[in-house]
Order: C-alpha cells, then sequence, then structure tokens
C-alpha cells in the first residue's frame, strides 16, 4: 500500500499548512472584534462631533459675499479670532478685510491693518480722493480643486464630503507646503501647535446648523453661507441674482467663495 | 509664541505695499535653501562618477571614488535640514507610513531611499568590494572586522567575481544616472509645480535646477580634489583637473544657457506677476541675484576657465584658475538655490507688495545650524577618506 505512505511523507507540510491556516483565521478572529470596534468608534465620534442627524452627504458648503454691502467694520474677522481661537497677534487670520482704493491714475491702494480686526482707520492726510473705494472680505475659498490637499505629503488637509477643507492638527508635520500652494494666503502656521491651521467655515457649528461666526456677526448680511447645491437655498438664490466672479479663476482652484460685485483690482 | 511675536513685529514696518496679513512669516527658511543645495552636491558629484563608468572618460579616473564617496558624505546629511524645519519633527516617518499619492513631497522619502540605498551605497560597495576583502586580510582586530562587515563577508577575488563587479557597477551606473536626474529633478518639481508662485511655477524649474547641479556637483569634486591632494603631498593630475574644468564649463553653459532662457520667456510673456517680479529683481534680489548668482557665480567663473582653456595658461595659473573659479560657482549656486526658495517667498501672492526674511543666527533655522549642516558632510567625507582611501596606490598597492 503506497498511498499511506505518502500521505505520512508529506504530512509535515500538510501540518504547516494547517497550522498558518488556523493561526491566520485566529488572528483575524481576535482583530475583528478590534476592527468592528474602531468602525463603531469611527462612527460614534462622528456623531457626537456631528450630532447622530447629520449626513454630511446631504450637503454641500459654499459662500457667498456681497463686495457692495461690506462697510469694513471688522466684525468678521474680530467674531472669527474669538470662535475659533485664532491668536490675537496680527499675524494669524483665517479671515480678514481688505480695503481698496482706486485713484483717477489708474494706481491703487490696499491695506488691511491687523486683518481689519479692529475696522479701518479713515485716511485723510494724504489728500487723495480716489474713484472707487471698496472693501472685500477674504477667507479660505474652499476649493472643488483645492492645491494645498493635493500637496499636502501625508493627507493632513483633506476635503470632506460636505466640501469644506479641513486640517488634521494631530496629524500635520509642519512642513507647510500647503502654505506655499495656497494662491490666497489663507493658511497659517499655528505658532503654538507647529502645524498648519486655516478656516473650517465654522465646521463645529455648520454640522449643528449653525452659521460660521462670522456670517452671524457681519452687520449688513455681506457673507451669506450655504448649500452650493440646493435650490431652495439663500446660496443660491444669491447665485441667480447677481453676477459671480472667484479670485484667480485662472488657476483653476474652482473656488467655493462668491464675489457679488467684485472690482478687477482684487487678486 | 512670545518669541515669534518678538521676531515678527519689527517686520511689519518692513514691508512695501500690500501683502495678505498671513504672509508675514516666511516659511521655508536658511534651511530649506540648504536641502536643494545638498541635494544638488549630490547629484552632480554622481554624474561626474558616471562620466567614468558609462562614457569612459579615463581622465577622470582620479576622481571617480572620490566623487562617490562626496555624494554619499552630502547624501546622509540630505534630510537634516527638513527634519530640522518640521514643525512637528516627530511625525515625520508619516511621510513614508502614509503617503499621500497626490503630493510631490511625499514622493521624496522614496526617491531618497532609492536613490541612497539602490544606487549609492550599491555602487560604491561593489567597487570596494575587492579592496575590502584584501584590506581585512592585510589589517588586524578590529579594523580587519570593521573591514570584513563593510565587505558584507564575501571573500571571493576570483576573476569571475571581480568581471561581476565590474559589471554589476556598469548596470547600477547606468540606472544611476537617471536615478540622479530624477533625484534633483524632483526637487526642482517641488518648487516648479507651485502654481501659486509665479517665481517657481515653471516647467523648465527641474532642468535648470538639475543642470545647477552638475555645475555644483563637479565644481565641489574639483575642489575637494584640490584641497585633498596636497595634503596628501602628491601632485595633481592636470589631465584630470583639465577634464574637470572642461566638463564644468561645459555644464556652466548649459546652465546658465537655461537660466536666460527662463529669464527671456518671463519678460516676453509679460503676465500679471510681471511688474512684482521686475520690483523684486531689481530691488531685494539685485544683490545675490544679479551680483551674486549671475556675475560672480556665473560669468566671472564663465570667462575665466574658456578664458585659460583658449590662452593655454601655464599649469601653476591655471589651477590657482580653476580653484578660485570653483570657489565662485559653489556661492553662485548656493545664491541660486537662495533666490528660488527665499526670493519666491519675498513678494505676496496678491502681487502688491514685498516682505522681508530676517534670519537668526541662534536656533533650530539659524545661521548657526545651517553652518553646522554644511560642515558635517565635510567630517563624514574626511572620515570615509580614511576610512575607504579612494587613491590610486591604496589600490594598486595590494
Amino acid at each position: 500500500m503506497e498511498r499511506p505512505n505518502r500521505i505520512k511523507a508529506a504530512r509535515p507540510a500538510v501540518e504547516r499548512r494547517h497550522f498558518l491556516k488556523t493561526a491566520l483565521m485566529a488572528a483575524l478572529g481576535f482583530a475583528s472584534p478590534v476592527l468592528s470596534r474602531t468602525k463603531d468608534t469611527m462612527k460614534r465620534m462622528q456623531a457626537w462631533i456631528a450630532g447622530t442627524d447629520y449626513d454630511p452627504s446631504e450637503h454641500y458648503y459654499g459662500m457667498a459675499v456681497d463686495v457692495d454691502k461690506c462697510i469694513g467694520c471688522g466684525s468678521c474677522a474680530a467674531a472669527c479670532k474669538t470662535e475659533n481661537g485664532v491668536p490675537e497677534e496680527p499675524f494669524f487670520f483665517k479671515t480678514w478685510v481688505e480695503r481698496y482704493r482706486i485713484f483717477e491714475d489708474g494706481s491703487s491702494e490696499v491695506d488691511s491693518p491687523e486683518g481689519a480686526v479692529n475696522g479701518f482707520r479713515r485716511i485723510t492726510e494724504d489728500g487723495r480722493s480716489p474713484i472707487r473705494n471698496f472693501f472685500v472680505p477674504k477667507l479660505c475659498n474652499h476649493c472643488d480643486n483645492p492645491p494645498c490637499v493635493q500637496v499636502c505629503p501625508v493627507g493632513a488637509t483633506y476635503k470632506t464630503p460636505d466640501g469644506v477643507v479641513l486640517m488634521d492638527r494631530e496629524y500635520c508635520i509642519g512642513c507647510r507646503y500647503c502654505i506655499q500652494a495656497c494662491p490666497y494666503g489663507a493658511r497659517y502656521l499655528d505658532p503654538v501647535n507647529k502645524t498648519a491651521d486655516k478656516c473650517t467655515f465654522c465646521y463645529h457649528r455648520v454640522v449643528k446648523g449653525l452659521e460660521p461666526a462670522c456670517v452671524e456677526n457681519c452687520p449688513t448680511e455681506a457673507r451669506i453661507f450655504g448649500e452650493v447645491k440646493k435650490k431652495a437655498s439663500p446660496l443660491m438664490r444669491f447665485r441667480r441674482m447677481n453676477k459671480i466672479s472667484v479670485l484667480k479663476p485662472a488657476l483653476n482652484t474652482e473656488p467655493k467663495v462668491y464675489y457679488a460685485n467684485l472690482d478687477m483690482e482684487v487678486r | 509664541m512670545e518669541a515669534i511675536v518678538h521676531h515678527l513685529s519689527p517686520l511689519l514696518n518692513e514691508i512695501t505695499g500690500f501683502i495678505y496679513p498671513n504672509e508675514i512669516e516666511l516659511h521655508w527658511s536658511l534651511l530649506i535653501v540648504l536641502y536643494p543645495y545638498i541635494t544638488g552636491l549630490v547629484a552632480g558629484a554622481f554624474i561626474l562618477a558616471s562620466l567614468v563608468k558609462v562614457f569612459n572618460v579615463r581622465e577622470l579616473q582620479p576622481v571617480y571614488r572620490l566623487s562617490l564617496l562626496t555624494a554619499l558624505s552630502f547624501m546622509l546629511v540630505a534630510t537634516l535640514p527638513l527634519l530640522a524645519h518640521l514643525g512637528r519633527p516627530e511625525r515625520a516617518f508619516e511621510i513614508l507610513m502614509t503617503p499621500n499619492v497626490t503630493s510631490a513631497m511625499a514622493m521624496f522619502g522614496f526617491v531618497y531611499a532609492w536613490y541612497l540605498m539602490a544606487v549609492l551605497l550599491l555602487e560604491i560597495w561593489f567597487d570596494y568590494r575587492r579592496d575590502l576583502i584584501l584590506w581585512a586580510d592585510q589589517a588586524k582586530g578590529l579594523k580587519r572586522a570593521l573591514y570584513r562587515v563593510l565587505s558584507l563577508f564575501s571573500r571571493d577575488v576570483s576573476e569571475k567575481a571581480l568581471d561581476f563587479d565590474n559589471r554589476a557597477e556598469r548596470v547600477i551606473t547606468v540606472l544611476g544616472i537617471p536615478s540622479a536626474f530624477l533625484l534633483h529633478g524632483y526637487v526642482g518639481f517641488i518648487f516648479g509645480s507651485v502654481k501659486a508662485n509665479p517665481w517657481w511655477s515653471s516647467v523648465l524649474m527641474p532642468i535648470v535646477f538639475l543642470f545647477s547641479a552638475i555645475v555644483s556637483g563637479i565644481a565641489l569634486v574639483l575642489l575637494i580634489y584640490m584641497i585633498v591632494t596636497p595634503l596628501r603631498k602628491q601632485s595633481i593630475d592636470m589631465f584630470c583637473l583639465e577634464k574637470l574644468a572642461a566638463f564644468l564649463l561645459y555644464a556652466m553653459i548649459v546652465d546658465f544657457s537655461l537660466e536666460i532662457l527662463d529669464f527671456i520667456h518671463r519678460v516676453y510673456e509679460s503676465e500679471e506677476s510681471i511688474h512684482i517680479l521686475a520690483e523684486l529683481v531689481k530691488g531685494k534680489l539685485f544683490i545675490s541675484l544679479v551680483v551674486v548668482q549671475v556675475l560672480v557665480g556665473m560669468v566671472i567663473p564663465l570667462l575665466t576657465i574658456s578664458g585659460m582653456r583658449m590662452f593655454k595658461a601655464a599649469d601653476e595659473l591655471k589651477k590657482l584658475a580653476y580653484f578660485v573659479s570653483a570657489l565662485l560657482v559653489q556661492v553662485g549656486i548656493f545664491s541660486t538655490r537662495w533666490n528660488v526658495v527665499i526670493g519666491g517667498q519675498l513678494f505676496s501672492k496678491s502681487f502688491r507688495g514685498l516682505t522681508v526674511y530676517k534670519m537668526s543666527f541662534l536656533g533650530i533655522e539659524g545661521l548657526l545650524t545651517g553652518i553646522l549642516i554644511l560642515v558635517l558632510p565635510l567630517l563624514i567625507l574626511s572620515t570615509l577618506l580614511k576610512v575607504l582611501p579612494p587613491w590610486k596606490e591604496s589600490h594598486n598597492s595590494l
């Protein structure tokens, strides 16, 4: 009888294979509660942050700015610093306001003293009278094609399903490539945590159905926050009623901050 | 926090025009200037070595091993300035563990590892294998153990094995040339692909980086060769020096032509950013770009080297001229890196104003750290020259 012998000879290999198989299955078995637990934890975390009834896939956010309505009071910039714990020093901003003065000879002057958190002082001493005068609020454009997300070497900055560009400060390595890649100067390095930081559209408020702090604090309703894609949203209405521009369209970043009545001098 | 406020506050008074309020802090400092400078030296020195192995430029044989060891010494410190510059250096490994595939920067670890492990170390090992075995046989005690370990305990010095070494080296060098191009072209791409920054955003950037790398690498090996040879009480091989100067000259001509092309292209296209860039070049970058990079670092050495070659000067004069030229080229290439990295951050992305860079002396991003990072590869090289003497005598005496 040859057969049993052959089986006997091959036995160690079979045993090894069998052992490996069992070991693998056992490992997976042990890991499965952990795996499913992480998934559960993730879900719970999401629910905790966002509230259980919030589904990001149902939203897509943007902002509109009516340049003609901005009075340069700087309430938005100040409110942002308070709401988001942005360092008070005038080197770190998630939003700020710029003042443009355009003169007859085609020259122009722009300023944004301390990001306009304290508003602007009237300029009279230079004796020049501009032919156009206006304020432009600036913030992260939450681009649809964000160069900052493209360049981040570890994926610490990312686009959420609801169209907001966020930063993971626990993951960022502080290489600052995103700051270099942002054409709008919307990012800075958090001087304490040494990681990049930026406007979040006040995501912590938005997911609870509230408006971003800058929008809520604007006395003239120059900023409108809302759904980009829903027909009934105030943002969509704004985009129907106005001629819209975005900043630096040639760079194909596809910004989701839409400006009405934007002057050609604004970059 | 106080330190950064203390650093940034005085800068507010030095801004001209308008910058976005977040732009007051200049993010890529001296250390990021060193990074392309050092990787450039690595790539350049390796390409010089490949001239011997792949293109059979026999005259350069005396500096073949020297250039490999130079490349290795600088390669070993190439990551230091990057690491020191990170806000959270303890998370640096995330670049390798969880790289973002769309990020040019995320590829650095892989490009670096490939170049160091698969190209430089392998090539050096195959080139030195026979010598390592023989040195181990001659040496005693700890030194013997060291050479045994370095030779990875190989013992075979038969004709066949040596033949294999030779062929392996050739294959690695052939692979190494595109790898060296990749290493430094890639560094150029990191800057060249930033569309937000018109000073950087140029398809020529990787190529300009590459040729300036070759220039700096050849000049560095020439300098080291001319310093070390008299220290060893040997005479400089004039054929070798002539060839080094010749290749330096060719590389400089290509590099300079590319830079001029870039300049003409920008001026001719005259895009939106041209006014602010013109203001930058005429003002804050005038000394470092027009005077140091172009005049001192390029035109003067270019004329000197070609003059020496044209008029068949005496050897001693040639040595002096080549040495000084190579020194000026180093200064020039360093300011090239400076002008790209720092220059690209001195103007606002609103194209309406200029900001300033104030270098500190102490501190992790200060001048002192920069100097230490530049001295370190020279210390490594002097150790390598002792452990793995690249000279003909030590090769032939066995």
